[in-house]
């Protein structure tokens, strides 16, 4: 076994566990704060993606400014959806969320499916972050440094203003007790519309993070959502820390498994879930309840 | 009693409020006044609708109808971010002390809804054990420090009417005796307190009046005056 093979696979771990962990933070923020299982988290990475896609064939805006704009327009139709969709089943049954997210889903994919097709449609690597360093055992190519780098950024501020701040302060009591957090003054709706807002525009700036490594195509959060279910369900539910950390691991493992066992990369993180789901239910940084 | 709303010096006035929880007809047309100021307390044996009548004073109810006027303000369909926004404090009968917060972050968390509310050193004035244990995480607090903290909670927000629901249930006289401390200042200040309360020892010494809750309804009202007169009365219905 070479060095290369393993440094290289650890490279793909990385990076594919970056975007396991801000896609799965987002919905760990989702589920904690507003009980709702979003299916469609795949479909607003999808349309973080197309929306830089856009933004540089449409309107000729470059990738810096689409790392912004684009999470803040998914932002922004996550927010109308909760207004108009979302907020009518926080007091039913979890499944009913998930059911609602689905059918979103399903007509967002659709949707770009009927305009776009299939195809996969390529996003230049920015000019700034072309090449790589020669590492001696690797080439590290300077997009996936920065892939790597800008998804820990993102994960521990999130995490950061969740613990720390204020506002994070805030958001842990309306997940903790809505009703009481309302009877000191907080809007909590206005909160939560907010939270799923945030949680959405984090699948966004990863759907844009993507774009230049894989293909922008309508149906490319599609298969990714149901890995990142895998690591939620492992993290443990709602649990901020436990999506990121587990997020990057289950990457690297998945890419270990890649050199070691070839035809088992696929299905590594789904048997270490049935583990996982068999030893400790509520997930490895999940509390029971 | 129609012209409560409009009176300059009335600070709560509630007039056949009705609330259903689930299937049940908790409150059956509740009436009651409180003037600024004042320290009246809600008594009445268990089930009789008075943790209900702070809840639905404080909107978290959703099935209410009636007339529930905070300094002349309508606030029956106004949501309980709103009325809080009044000045209106509530100290719930499960004390509410966030376990995903620490002493600290449960303290800061409510935010301000009007001037003069109590600065943190002088709350940790009142309550020294909430200094020592501020960094700790909320629920790991006896009962007594979290009810402390409850109290405390609302302190800083500089609102002006209180609705604490059992705030001396369940616990050491010791306890009590700095729970009385505190809205003994909170009434030398002249916040309004309204207050749920069993312990009828313990309101007594507090209260200006006591309005007498029965089976959704307030069925009397005794003023501070007239209490040892009345003790027989108040010992039949609290059942004593």
């Amino acid at each position: 076994m070479s060095l290369q093979i393993l440094s290289g696979q650890l490279l793909v771990g990385l990076i594919n566990g970056s975007f396991y962990a801000l896609l799965s933070l987002g919905f760990a923020v989702i589920f904690g704060l507003l009980g709702i299982i979003n299916v469609a988290q795949g479909t607003f990475y999808m349309l973080g993606a197309f929306g830089s896609w856009m933004l540089l064939n449409y309107a000729g805006i470059g990738y810096w400014p689409a790392l912004i704009l684009s999470p803040v327009i998914a932002g922004a139709v996550g927010m109308a959806l909760e207004k108009t969709l979302i907020a009518r089943v926080y007091k039913l049954d979890h499944i009913y969320g998930l059911l609602l997210t689905y059918g979103v889903m399903m007509f967002i994919q659709g949707m770009f499916v009927y305009w776009f097709a299939t195809a996969g449609r390529p996003y230049p690597v920015p000019f700034d972050l072309r090449g790589g360093f020669d590492l001696g055992f690797l080439f590290l190519p300077k997009y996936r440094a920065w892939v790597v780098l800008a998804s820990l950024i993102f994960c521990f501020g999130t995490w950061f203003a969740i613990e720390k701040t204020s506002l994070g302060r805030t958001l842990r009591a309306a997940t903790e007790n809505p009703q009481l957090t309302r009877a000191f003054g907080i809007n909590v709706p206005a909160l939560l519309t907010f939270g799923f807002g945030a949680g959405v525009a984090l699948a966004g700036f990863a759907g844009v993070l993507a774009a230049p490594i894989y293909s922008v195509s309508p149906l490319m959060g599609g298969e990714l959502v149901i890995t990142v279910f895998a690591v939620v369900v492992v993290g443990g539910m709602g649990s901020i820390l436990g999506a990121i950390v587990t997020g990057l691991v289950l990457g690297v493992i998945e890419g270990f498994t890649k050199v070691f066992y070839p035809p088992g990369a696929n299905m590594v993180i789904f048997v270490i879930m049935f583990i996982v789901l068999l030893i400790k239910p509520a997930g490895l940084f999940g509390r029971e309840r | 009693m129609t012209d409560h709303a409009g009176r300059e010096q009335s600070c709560l006035a509630i007039e056949a409020l009705h609330a259903l929880y689930g299937d049940s007809h908790v409150l059956q047309g509740v009436s009651l006044e409180v003037a600024r100021g004042e320290v009246v307390t809600i008594i009445g044996r268990n089930g009789a609708g008075k943790t209900t009548t702070l809840r639905a004073i404080m909107g978290l109810l959703d099935k209410r109808s009636g007339s529930i006027n905070v300094w002349g303000r309508q606030v029956i369909a106004e949501p309980p971010e709103r009325i809080a926004k009044l000045g209106v404090a509530y100290v719930p009968e499960e004390r509410g002390i966030y376990a995903t917060l620490d002493v600290t972050e449960n303290l800061l968390l409510p935010p301000s809804v009007g001037p003069g509310g109590m600065p943190l050193d002088e709350i940790f004035r009142l309550f020294p054990n909430l200094r020592e244990r501020r960094r700790s995480q909320g629920t790991r607090l006896s009962g007594g420090e979290q009810q402390m903290l409850a109290i405390a909670r609302v302190l800083r927000t500089g609102a002006r009417l209180f609705l604490l629901d059992e705030p001396t249930e369940g616990l050491a006289p010791v306890i009590v005796q700095q729970i009385r401390n505190a809205i003994d200042l909170m009434r030398k200040e002249g916040h309004t307190i309204l207050l749920v309360e069993q312990n009828f020892r313990f309101a007594q010494r507090l209260a200006d009046r006591h309005y007498v809750m029965e089976r959704g309804r307030i069925v009397d009202m005794i003023a501070r005056a007239d209490v040892a007169s009345q003790a027989a009365r108040i010992q039949a219905y609290l059942g004593i």
